[in-house]
């Protein structure tokens, strides 16, 4: 077909955690503008594979930008050039033809590579275990609008309840900090009424466990929030830390 | 640990002690800027020696004066532990980082435009601080007519090491006020006229303007004072006020020096 590009790969390939890992080239030939930056991965894997080579390991899942699962640092920004997308959202033709593309896994202390481009995440994971919750009594089905709620707040808290935790925040930051996603899940519920009992222990708890994980600080540069697949904005940030100061200085909640 | 020392230790807690001092700094930079506005005066430095006496020996400024001491050491000891922190944080770097495509250059550097005032700090105290504490600094005598305070007479008196560091008195016989006080207007001037060392301020206050740029602004959502209403007002103060007009006005001073002695 015509308009079918042909690029250059330098992929990162590494066997496992504690292995050091290099850059390997490969060609990708004939690649439609039309496939996503996944399935351009998913046809060189099979000529890998054909050829009895090891496929190059990445993760994905959903392929429509809501699992959170890709991530991918591609030439330098994690996702890849195009903004407010997740990789399996980049497609062929933000590209040239001819172009060398730098694909490597993100860069965290906290995330550990577990092969070639796939990374060990699970580190959130524990963040979220921390405090991320609201508790709820069972019983009877509460009636739905029985708590009114502004809707500004109500927007706000949908947009921050929209991270889909891949990291990309993490990734981009020159500090490898995962502030954007622990205040995005920090906010979400420190907004609501159902999240007020548990709000300054909640933040306590998780800021806890975000150092305990090995994150690097917040510096303001605003990158996680230019690289953020769903646009997760830095207020989120600034709302955990007066969360933080208040829970540290003025309250009695203790973790 | 205590929960005071805990929330210090945390890397929001850091992060607040390198706002707080770094905001403190700043509203420092206002009273040193007004303040050095004498040593535009063309009162062969009456104005400036007495100011300079007056931060040195008036005690809430001393009191000020340590605090702030403190505070750059507090600020530049913190970053250091906090980027000691944030390397670990990332042990194998990218191959390939486009920083310019989703961050300002000046939030990616505050490490190095701080460690070039850092020993700017050093360099500038140790001129003018250092030399008005200990070094044997001539006197200058001042005479101001009690008819008219803009005919002033001046005269050096040398190093005395009993002689009070600045003495005010009115003599109504003679109707003139004498005042006689270390001339640290002299060694500003001196220093002043030479050409690489106005480079020097002028280069450091470059610096400053970047790390204000992004120094200001980064301390108030640090300490989550974030608004709709009122960021456009901080990102104005910080870029404008902070980042433009006070190291402008700042390099103005050795500039002046310069061309009024070309």
């Amino acid at each position: 077909m015509s308009g079918n590009m042909n690029l250059t790969l330098k992929v990162w390939r590494q066997k496992n955690e504690s292995s050091k890992g290099q850059f390997v080239t490969y060609k990708a030939g004939d690649v439609s503008p039309d496939m996503s930056f996944l399935e351009m991965l998913d046809v060189v894997n099979e000529g890998l594979v054909k050829k009895g080579d090891e496929p190059i390991h990445f993760d994905h899942d959903c392929r429509e930008g809501i699992c959170g699962s890709c991530s991918l640092h591609i030439n330098g920004r994690p996702h890849g050039p195009k903004h407010g997308v997740a990789t399996c959202q980049l497609h062929m033709r933000s590209f040239e033809d001819g172009q060398t593309v730098v694909i490597e896994p993100w860069r965290a202390s906290a995330f550990p590579i577990i092969k070639d481009l796939a990374t060990n995440r699970s580190a959130f994971e524990r963040i979220q275990r921390a405090g991320g919750y609201v508790s709820v009594n069972t019983g009877g089905v509460p009636d739905a609008n029985e708590i009114a709620i502004p809707k500004v707040i109500a927007d706000e808290a949908f947009s921050s309840a929209t991270c889909i935790g891949c990291g990309a925040c993490v990734a981009a930051c020159k500090n490898a900090s995962a502030m954007l996603f622990v205040s995005a899940k920090v906010s979400q519920l420190a907004l609501l009424p159902q999240g007020q009992p548990e709000r300054y222990r909640r933040v306590q708890a998780m800021v806890a466990q975000m150092d305990e994980e090995g994150f690097g600080s917040c510096t303001n540069t605003g990158a996680c929030e230019a690289e953020c697949p769903v646009g997760i904005s830095l207020t989120n940030i600034a709302r955990m830390n007066r969360d933080y100061f208040t829970a540290k200085l003025f309250k009695e909640d203790e973790v | 640990m205590s929960n005071f020392a805990q929330t210090f230790s945390s890397s929001l807690g850091k992060k607040l002690i390198m706002s707080l001092t770094g905001l403190f700094l700043c509203t420092f930079l206002i009273v040193h800027l007004v303040g050095n506005f004498q040593l535009f005066k063309d009162d062969n430095g009456q104005a400036f020696n007495s100011y300079a006496y007056l931060m040195t020996h008036f005690t809430p400024i001393k009191v000020v004066s340590y605090l702030l001491y403190t505070s750059i050491i507090v600020h530049a000891l913190y970053a250091l532990i906090l980027t000691m922190g944030n390397r670990k944080a990332r042990p194998v770097g990218y191959a390939v980082q486009a920083g310019n495509a989703n961050s300002p250059w000046t939030s990616r550097n505050m490490g190095i435009l701080g460690t070039i005032l850092l020993i700017f700090i050093v360099i500038h105290m140790g001129d003018f601080w250092w030399k008005y504490h200990n070094a044997e600094l001539p006197y200058a005598k001042y005479e101001i007519s009690l008819d008219n305070p803009q005919d002033i007479k001046v005269s050096e008196l040398p190093w005395d090491a009993k002689r009070l560091i600045h003495s005010d008195y009115v003599d109504t016989q003679a109707g003139k006020e004498i005042v006689v006080s270390k001339d640290l207007y002299k060694v500003v001037a001196k220093a002043f006229t030479t050409p690489w060392y106005v480079a020097l301020y002028v280069l450091s206050m470059v610096a400053l303007s970047f790390h204000l740029i992004h120094g200001f602004r980064s301390a108030f959502q640090t300490i989550g004072w974030d608004h709709k209403k009122y960021v456009p007002l901080i990102r104005f103060l910080g870029v404008w006020i902070f980042g433009v007009l006070i190291p402008l006005l700042f390099a103005a001073m050795p500039i002046f020096f310069l061309l009024k002695n070309y």
